[in-house]
């Protein structure tokens, strides 16, 4: 296992863990309209896992993008507030120019190149890094099922596969910071579960900070450190991922949804939350 | 059986020369889905700028070949830049119609500084004639095969293998996945295009040396329109087949039934084949899971 070709960006020795990323007061706007993030506000300590959980529509994959610098792409901007990754401001940075600074995001919906084999995905994925080979190995290492079809299509794997691989192909930019954007969808239960371990042992063994986003807030909050829960553009809640997990009114929305998957309710409506809400 | 393996050959040379061409047409449309009507003036562009290094400057061959390289990069880059990125976004007809205009630009420009009479060029190859089964071939036809063969591989395996060809498909599949793994999506556009130029400047200079350096030319890339719909768009064997294809079907049309008939049979295969596969011989079906 070579750890520290994943953990480049970690400072060992720091008293603390310091932030790698911040997310400080951000508006973001669509086709110089639509106002998505309204002032949203986050950290992810160095090598910590952060969940950012929310319902549909919160704006969750907007904050990753806007991160990400994936927003001129889709016609959005950051229009206020700036982001701190590693002691940079990189709200204006090109997209590709973050990767090699060391953030890698796997978007919603996984998007390996359908195309293009496992093996060849894999190859973009080091399309920043001037060698790939240590890091192949070690993500073959990782995920041997990958290692045993790396000449299939990518197009015909299965979703839990797809999954694996839209990992191993952001792992292959060596990122500091590796986010994720709903990496449960469409995952069996048993594959979602595995999904998150896969998540743990890599921060466990390689240091790796990860930013999660997620709808499955149980599973979410098992292996994350630390969580955020967004409404509607805006953190409404921050806590250790344990505090998270037994606060009343996650467990009645959040945690009570996942039950049966099938969550209508909006956080506000939870009852316990407008006496909350003065303490936030 | 001479005739025919000399219209294999003709029609072989001619195909690889069309692959060329035809070749550039779908890099561009593959990686940023542009339908490039002006793909038969980067011919014209590229054998004319070739002929003025070679036969007006009088530079060494290779020189005037690295000449013609860097100015179909510069005009494949500048079009990229100037013309086709500001349409980002623009609707496919709107795109369509500004390469059409950029085609009769190119064209006249050409025209404009070499007037319309064609103009010849030395001999490239050995000239003579090789005996093959009694049959005698002449030998250019066999070296524009051979030189084709060879850029066409090339092409090939950059494009399968190497670091910048697996992220111009990984653009093509997926754009902004692409640009999560970092790759600079504007870059890769920038880079087919200038891709596209220099096939299309062997294609033309390949051409300008089998017959003239002629404004004609352009009719030749035309032919790339039947080649790209036979191989499917956005296949690269596809598009070698369906060049070669097209090319003997020119050729042995010509020469068994009629040279009148040959302008029309790539068009009439085209029809036949669109009628049993509509994506091309070797269209990619398109992966609908994920
Ligand atoms: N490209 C876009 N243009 C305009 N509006 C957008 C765009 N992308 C997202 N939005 C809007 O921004 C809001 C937040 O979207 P976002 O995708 O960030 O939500 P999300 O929290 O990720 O939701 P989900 O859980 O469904 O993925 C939504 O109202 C959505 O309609
Ligand atoms: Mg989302």
């Amino acid at each position: 296992m070579s750890a520290q070709t994943v953990t480049a960006g970690q400072r060992p020795g720091s008293p603390q863990a310091q932030s790698l990323l911040s997310v400080n007061n951000i508006e973001v706007i669509y086709d110089d309209v639509i106002l998505v993030l309204r002032g949203l506000s986050l950290d992810v300590p160095e090598g910590k896992i952060v969940a950012l959980l929310g319902s549909n529509g919160a704006g969750k994959s907007t904050t990753l993008k806007a991160v990400s610098g994936l927003l001129p792409s889709e016609q959005g901007e950051v229009s206020s507030g700036s982001i701190i990754f590693d002691g940079q401001d990189i709200t204006k940075m090109d997209a590709a120019e973050r990767v090699k600074q060391g953030l890698s995001l796997c978007m919603e919906g996984r998007h390996v190149f359908p195309h293009l084999t496992i093996a060849e995905n894999l190859q973009a994925g080091a399309y920043t890094q001037r060698s790939s080979n240590e890091q192949l190995d070690f993500v073959y290492e990782f995920f041997p099922q990958l290692a045993a079809i790396r000449s299939r299509t990518a197009g015909f794997l299965s979703g839990g596969e797809q999954q694996m691989l839209a990992i191993g192909r952001a792992l292959m930019a060596r990122p500091k910071l590796l986010m994720l954007d709903e990496p449960s969808l469409g995952l069996a239960p048993l594959l979602v579960e595995e999904t998150f371990e896969t998540i743990a042992r890599l921060n466990a063994e390689t240091g790796l900070t990860v930013l999660v986003v997620e709808q499955n807030a149980k599973v979410a909050l098992k292996v994350a450190h630390h969580g955020y829960i967004m409404e509607q553009g805006r953190i409404m809640l921050e806590e250790s991922a344990d505090a998270l997990a037994e606060n009343p009114d996650v467990k009645e929305f959040y945690l009570g949804m996942t039950a049966d998957g099938q969550g209508k309710k909006s956080y506000r409506d939870v009852k316990h939350y407008k006496r909350r809400k003065r303490w936030l | 059986m001479t005739q025919f393996l000399v219209l294999l050959i003709y029609g072989l040379s001619e195909g690889a020369i069309l692959a060329l061409a035809a070749l550039g047409f779908v890099l561009i449309y593959k990686a940023t889905g542009v339908i490039n009507f002006a793909q038969g003036e980067f011919l014209l562009i590229g054998a004319y700028t070739f002929y003025t290094a070679f036969v007006i400057f009088q530079l060494p061959i290779l020189i005037a070949l690295l000449v013609g390289v860097v100015v179909a990069v510069v005009v494949g880059v500048l079009v990229e830049r100037l013309i086709l990125r500001p349409m980002v976004g623009q609707s496919h007809i709107s795109i369509i119609m500004v390469t059409i205009g950029l085609a009769a630009v190119l064209s006249s420009i050409v025209q404009m500084f070499f007037g319309t009479q064609p103009r010849a060029m030395p001999n490239l190859f050995p000239t003579g004639s090789v005996e093959i089964l009694n049959g005698s071939i002449p030998a250019n036809r066999l070296w524009t095969l051979l030189v084709a063969a060879v850029v066409l591989t090339l092409l090939t395996v950059f494009f399968q293998k190497s670091k910048h060809g697996i992220a111009m498909r990984s653009v093509a599949d997926d754009e902004q996945a692409a640009m999560t793994v970092g790759i600079s999506v504007r870059r890769i556009f920038a880079m087919s295009w200038g891709l596209a130029a220099v096939s299309a400047l062997i294609a033309g200079v390949l051409l300008a040396d089998l017959t003239t350096v002629e404004m004609g030319i352009v009719n030749f890339g035309l032919l790339v329109f039947p080649v790209v719909i036979l191989g499917g768009l956005d296949s690269v064997p596809g598009t070698i087949v369906g060049g070669l294809t097209i090319g003997l079907v020119t050729q042995f049309t010509a020469g068994y039934l009629d040279p009148g008939l040959a302008g029309v049979a790539p068009y009439i295969v085209l029809v036949l084949v669109l009628l049993v596969r509509p994506y091309g011989i070797f269209g990619e079906k398109r992966i609908e899971r994920v």
